[in-house]
């Protein structure tokens, strides 16, 4: 009987090696459709498409609620005291020029909405904060408060912009839109070609 | 019978197995009171893993029949309102015994060496527990199961640059919807439980290796062992001694948890929320919107901190950190004894205004951030949330310096009764 030969342990450390790293990447690999699998189906992504909402009825101070990719979106015609409370509260909210990228480009002035209709305010109700449906002020007080949500007590004006001091850090987000029929339909979740 | 029992342990450690882990495990003679809420927690999860088998013999995970289906268990389903009232009453029961179970922890130094990793695995298992509480909740499909949902998830998407890709990535949609409450199903019944059950095997084995710790702080295992009754002198069996005692602490709890299951489901609506009795609408967030009672005191961290760089991020970090902290405790405190009873009173005070923490920030939790009024601008509930705040965080960061300072006295060599 001779003696086995001697352990290479080099080699069986290479192979070792070698071998849970081959395991390890498949492993891994096999992972990733499980992964996946988690994101939005096509069937979630195709209810995320844009709407078509009639605003041709909606009269000064009334809002609007239709449901955009399972979220709150609200159009508020604004009557001329909500607009004209606007002005006063630059110094009041935390985001005044709307330097956040909030909204598109075109709804980025005082009024966050397109020039073309400044009145009509378009805007995911959803709040910055955590996630809740801040309520609707249909009365124009003097402090200018449009909207407050009642989950942590954040404010927000007629515009969308956020108070200071409030749990919610950025103004409310515009969601693309443009206008058409004579300026009397709204589509929702798509912009393109609009001025 | 003894002839099977060969037959089974030649072929299968059944005798070894018990013996080992329960049968004569010796365990101090000395422990009290705070020494039923471990066997406690183990009973509560056995009630929620059959409750919950049968609920979900009856519950439909689908956002337009799930709250129809809950209801038709509490209305149709022959003792389907016991099975249900048992499993939410079980749900906070589970968090009381364990939050009793820390604090035992706590006075008698029990993650203290060479315990770390059972208190490790313990803290896993209360991580387990918050997200099979938190995935459970929105089954109903009540409004405090979507808007809690909602509010917890959208944490998420306060992560800086992946936190809203991984927000949806989550929910499986761009809101809560059926898709998430189909996966958030697969969780709550079978992965999370898979996970919970491992963390306790861990948990116990690990318990089982290093033996049991007690009020005294004495390391029965390292007593010599009589010669004739092999056991240390200060150690006796598990069985049937605690299995005796546990008995006992199982009847005792038993008569508070039918009290609740049977007179006071809801307790006031801090078992079970009101608005949770309103189907989930999407588009109406309940006027306030506050989370189950064991969940209150981290809620109110995450509310106390203010928004920072225009992120709410600051205020998700420190309510993990509130959480993650207690995994760092058997390295926090440098105290030369285990046990409250030889510590003095830097230990001991700490200890109390901690108590005295979680217990406000989780009353405040509770309540809208108004409820308190307003002191000037600032309202009082939210200043009195960020004191609390700080006060719960000093305690773990500053706990190595007041533990090390702290004047003992020694600890004995034999347990005193």
């Amino acid at each position: 009987m001779s003696n086995p030969p001697a352990v290479d342990t080099k080699r069986r450390r290479f192979l070792v090696t070698a071998t849970a790293t081959v395991g390890g990447i498949g492993a891994v690999a096999a992972a990733l459709p499980f992964v996946f699998s988690l994101q939005p189906s096509e069937r979630a992504k195709a209810a995320g498409a844009p709407i078509e909402v009639d605003i041709s009825k909606l009269e000064p101070g009334q809002k609007l609620d239709v449901e955009w990719r399972g979220k709150v979106v609200w159009i508020l015609n604004r009557s001329k005291a909500m607009l004209d409370s606007l002005k006063s509260l630059d110094d009041k909210v935390a985001d005044p020029n709307s330097k956040n990228k909030q909204q598109p480009e075109y709804a980025k002035n005082e009024f966050r909405s397109r020039a073309s209709k400044p009145e009509v305010l378009v805007m995911v109700g959803i709040c910055t904060h955590l996630g809740c449906s801040p309520t609707f002020r249909p009365e124009v007080t003097a402090d200018g408060e449009g909207f407050y949500c009642p989950c942590h007590g954040s404010k927000f004006d007629y515009a969308g912009r956020v108070f200071k001091g409030v749990p919610a850090p950025i103004n409310l987000e515009v969601p693309p839109y443009k206008y058409f029929a004579n300026d009397t339909k709204i589509i929702i979740g798509d912009d393109s070609g609009a001025a | 019978m003894s002839k099977l029992l060969t037959w089974i342990d030649d072929r299968f450690p059944l005798t070894r197995m018990w013996e080992e882990q329960w049968g004569k495990y010796v365990a101090p003679k000395n422990f009290n009171f705070w020494y039923y809420f471990g066997s406690l927690a183990a009973f509560v999860l056995v009630i929620q893993i059959v409750s919950g088998i049968f609920l979900t013999m009856n519950y439909k995970p689908d956002a337009t029949k799930a709250f129809e289906s809950v209801e038709y268990i509490m209305r149709d389903v022959s003792w389907g309102w016991l099975v249900r009232y048992i499993h939410s009453t079980g749900a906070s029961a589970f968090f009381v015994v364990v939050y009793l179970h820390m604090y035992r922890g706590l006075i008698y130094g029990s993650y203290r060496k060479p315990r770390e990793l059972i208190w490790i695995f313990g803290v896993m298992i209360y991580l387990c527990l918050m997200a099979a509480a938190f995935t459970g909740y929105l089954l109903p499909w009540g409004q405090m199961s979507y808007w809690g949902a909602q509010v917890i998830v959208n944490l998420f998407s306060a992560i800086p640059w992946i936190g809203p890709d991984l927000a949806v990535w989550i929910r499986g949609d761009y809101v809560i919807s059926d898709v998430t409450l189909n996966r958030f199903f697969a969780f709550h019944v079978s992965a999370l439980p898979l996970v919970l059950l491992g963390l306790v095997v861990a948990h116990l084995l690990a318990l089982h290796e290093v033996g049991s710790s007690n009020p005294d702080g004495v390391e029965v295992k390292k007593q010599p062992k009589d010669p004739v009754t092999h056991l240390p002198p200060d150690g006796i069996n598990s069985h049937p001694y605690y299995s005796i005692k546990d008995i006992v602490g199982v009847v005792f709890f038993l008569f508070i948890f039918s009290i609740v299951v049977f007179f006071m489901p809801e307790v006031g609506g801090y078992f079970l929320e009101a608005n949770n009795f309103i189907p989930a609408d999407s588009l109406k967030t309940p006027a306030h919107i506050a989370p189950v009672w064991y969940f209150t005191p981290y809620y109110s961290i995450l509310r106390a901190v203010p928004p920072m760089f225009e992120s709410q991020f600051p205020g998700v970090i420190a309510m993990g950190a509130s959480v993650m902290a207690f995994f760092f405790l058997p390295w926090l405190d440098r105290g030369a004894v285990k046990s409250i009873r030889y510590r003095g009173w830097m230990f001991k005070i700490p200890l109390a205004i901690f108590v005295i923490t979680f217990l406000v920030l989780g009353w405040l939790g509770t309540e809208p951030t108004d409820f308190l009024g307003k002191l000037g601008e600032v309202e009082i509930a939210t200043l009195l949330a960020r004191i609390f705040t700080v006060v719960y965080f000093l305690y773990f960061v500053l706990m190595p310096w007041y533990t090390k300072a702290d004047k003992t006295k020694p600890e004995p060599d034999r347990v005193t009764g």
